[in-house]
């Protein structure tokens, strides 16, 4: 709050005690840009959050090896947790298997999701750039990007998942139909 | 599950056996709780009056109330390690009443437990917003509050049944991921205002302070935005961490992931950000492989309590108890079938129902002791009546995995022993 803000505060309080009861508060702080930046960590579909840096699938192999494996299976299946690969083609079936590569209809959530959540016991240990070779790993792994392929801000969003125009939004919260105008 | 503990608590109808109540009684509420010594047959052999324990600072429940939530895995995987659960359910077969006990409230957590410091937790709001701002516990007890009795249900609730039907299970296994209890907090509108969101911005992402940051996009309908709060309070006290200590969202009527839960930020934009949660985890994916994506509603739904799965019942009186509730609205009326969904009786509802909370039902019923199929069906003020399991099946196939609300089927057979079916 400015020094003004505070004396046009104080003037609504004095006047309050006089006449009748003016109600005028002040909650919380300012949120300065640095406090923004430290957690604005969001990314979305269009790639906007996405930072600088860069990394290759080749890379992305030892990193998944190190830190993912244990869980979700040294190619990203056969783990105890999520699989990760394959599945491609299955979920029509009666046993669909939905994994990055057959489901996940953009390639941004993935590095979002590595990035926010991912290791699981050491959220955000990742430096930017194993979080985008990572994210090139899981995707050579489904064949979405080739083997030796790189990925970054302005790749990202291009990538066109297998399963992109798999989902059908409930009429009621459509994102294109809602708050159109009519 | 049956007791022989003679206990009356309500009038017993003329011309119904005294075993017969008492066997179907206590396979319902009295159930909830053990009978280890010899019941009293007669006054006198009650135990003499005499002091009893100290007071204290906390009451906890008597040593003869079991009540337990069950930590669990995905259908099917039940009885595991704590460490592999994802969520913990409430146990609504030995319950009464609307309100979950606090510590019984279901959880759902994506990354454990976090033991936040409540001094040194913040929730930033920012984005499409005049003036950002960061808040402290303190500050948002401050602010003008609201007090709401609600339902929060994960979208997995009835996720046991999509498939097929374990008949031995209970319905804390079928149903435990739906609890009710009244929350505090501040008004999201409340917010809104302090950090003069833009008008162009319709949709919130909301962000959790867990391992796993949980984070959902909400679009700021004017429902939402007149209804949603961020709570600090949860029958009367703070929130426990399980449910979000210090602050979690509360969404009335909405999935419960949207209720993020340790909420530390809430971002303002143009259009959602389709996270993993709202693309890759809760969507539902039909029989055509096509997925159904932003179904953010929780739907009509009801289900027989007392008497429920593994429970055992005698011929004669019987009252059959249950919960519905509705994120439309208000529940308006609840249908109890006794004869397979053949014909149809109305419960009692107990009052006052409440827009978005459970509310209890109730029916008197003389079984005669043939096998049977019990099943409730419940309809909301909006118009909106629980489906049958076949023409939910139609619509949604089998591998949605979340959001069944089809109407809940006990059999009973001619012992008297109730079974998960699934119609």
């Amino acid at each position: 709050m400015s020094s003004h803000d505070k004396l046009i505060l104080a003037g609504i309080l004095t006047a309050g005690l006089l006449a009748a009861p003016a109600l005028a508060f002040d909650f919380g702080r300012p949120a300065t840009p640095q406090d923004i930046k430290l957690w604005d960590i969001d990314v979305g579909p269009d790639g906007k959050g996405l930072p600088d840096g860069s990394g290759t699938a080749a890379q992305g192999k030892q990193i998944f090896a190190d830190n993912c494996a244990a869980c979700h299976g040294d190619n990203g299946q056969g783990g105890i947790k999520d699989r990760l690969a394959g599945g491609q083609g299955t979920l029509a079936s009666n046993m669909p298997v939905k994994t990055v590569g057959s489901f996940w209809p953009y390639a941004t959530t993935l590095f979002d999701y590595i990035h926010r959540a991912m290791p699981y016991p050491t959220p955000g240990s990742l430096s930017t750039d194993e979080t985008y070779a990572v994210t090139a790993y899981i995707l050579s792994l489904n064949g979405i990007v080739p083997a030796n392929g790189k990925v970054d801000k302005d790749s990202l969003p291009k990538i066109r998942m297998p399963n992109r125009d798999g989902f059908i939004p409930e009429p009621e919260f459509d994102p294109a139909r809602l708050f159109r105008k009519k | 599950m049956t007791s022989k503990t003679p206990v009356e608590l309500l009038p017993r109808p003329a011309n119904v056996s005294r075993r017969g109540f008492v066997g179907g009684l206590s396979a319902g509420i009295l159930g909830a709780v053990a009978s280890e010594a010899a019941g009293a047959e007669t006054l006198a052999d009650v135990p003499d009056r005499g002091p009893g324990a100290d007071l204290s600072a906390h009451s906890e429940r008597s040593r003869f109330a079991k009540l337990d939530r069950i930590p669990e895995a995905t259908p099917g995987k039940r009885n595991v390690d704590p460490g592999d659960a994802i969520n913990s359910k409430t146990p609504h077969q030995k319950l009464v009443g609307n309100i979950t006990p606090t510590d019984l409230h279901y959880e759902r957590s994506h990354s454990g437990v976090p033991d936040i410091d409540p001094a040194q937790h913040r929730l930033l709001i920012h984005g499409m917003v005049q003036k950002p701002l960061v808040f402290s516990v303190d500050d948002l007890k401050r602010m003008p509050s609201v007090t709401r009795v609600v339902f929060i249900e994960c979208t997995g609730n009835g996720w046991e049944n999509w498939k097929t039907a374990d008949p031995d299970v209970t319905v804390q296994n079928t149903h435990g991921l739906v609890s009710t209890n009244e929350w505090t907090g501040v008004p999201l509108k409340f917010l809104i205002d302090l950090v003069a969101k833009d008008k162009d911005s319709n949709w919130m992402l909301a962000e959790g302070g867990d391992g796993a940051g949980v984070d959902r996009s909400i679009p700021l309908t004017d429902e939402i935005v007149n209804e949603a709060f961020v709570a600090y309070g949860q029958n009367g006290e703070p929130l426990r961490p399980a449910h979000g200590f210090p602050m979690r969202l509360v969404m009335p009527g909405f999935e419960g992931n949207l209720n993020i839960k340790w909420l530390r930020r809430l971002k303002f934009g143009s259009e959602p950000w389709m996270t993993r949660w709202e693309t890759a985890r809760y969507t539902q994916l039909l029989a055509n492989g096509k997925a159904r994506q932003f179904q953010l509603r929780m739907e009509t739904n009801s289900v027989i309590t007392q008497p429920s799965g593994m429970m055992q019942i005698q011929p004669g009186y019987n009252r059959i108890s249950g919960l519905a509730w509705s994120g439309h609205g208000k529940i308006a009326k609840v249908e109890i079938s006794t004869d397979g969904a053949r014909t149809w009786k109305p419960a009692q509802l107990s009052q006052p129902v409440l827009s978005k909370a459970q509310v209890r039902f109730q029916m008197d019923w003389v079984w005669d002791g043939k096998p049977t199929k019990i099943v409730s069906r419940s309809t909301d003020d909006q118009g909106n009546v629980q489906p049958d399991r076949q023409s939910f099946i139609a619509a949604m196939g089998t591998n949605a995995l979340f959001h069944y609300n089809a109407q809940q089927t006990w059999s009973i057979d001619e012992a008297g022993r109730v079974r998960n079916v699934l119609a």
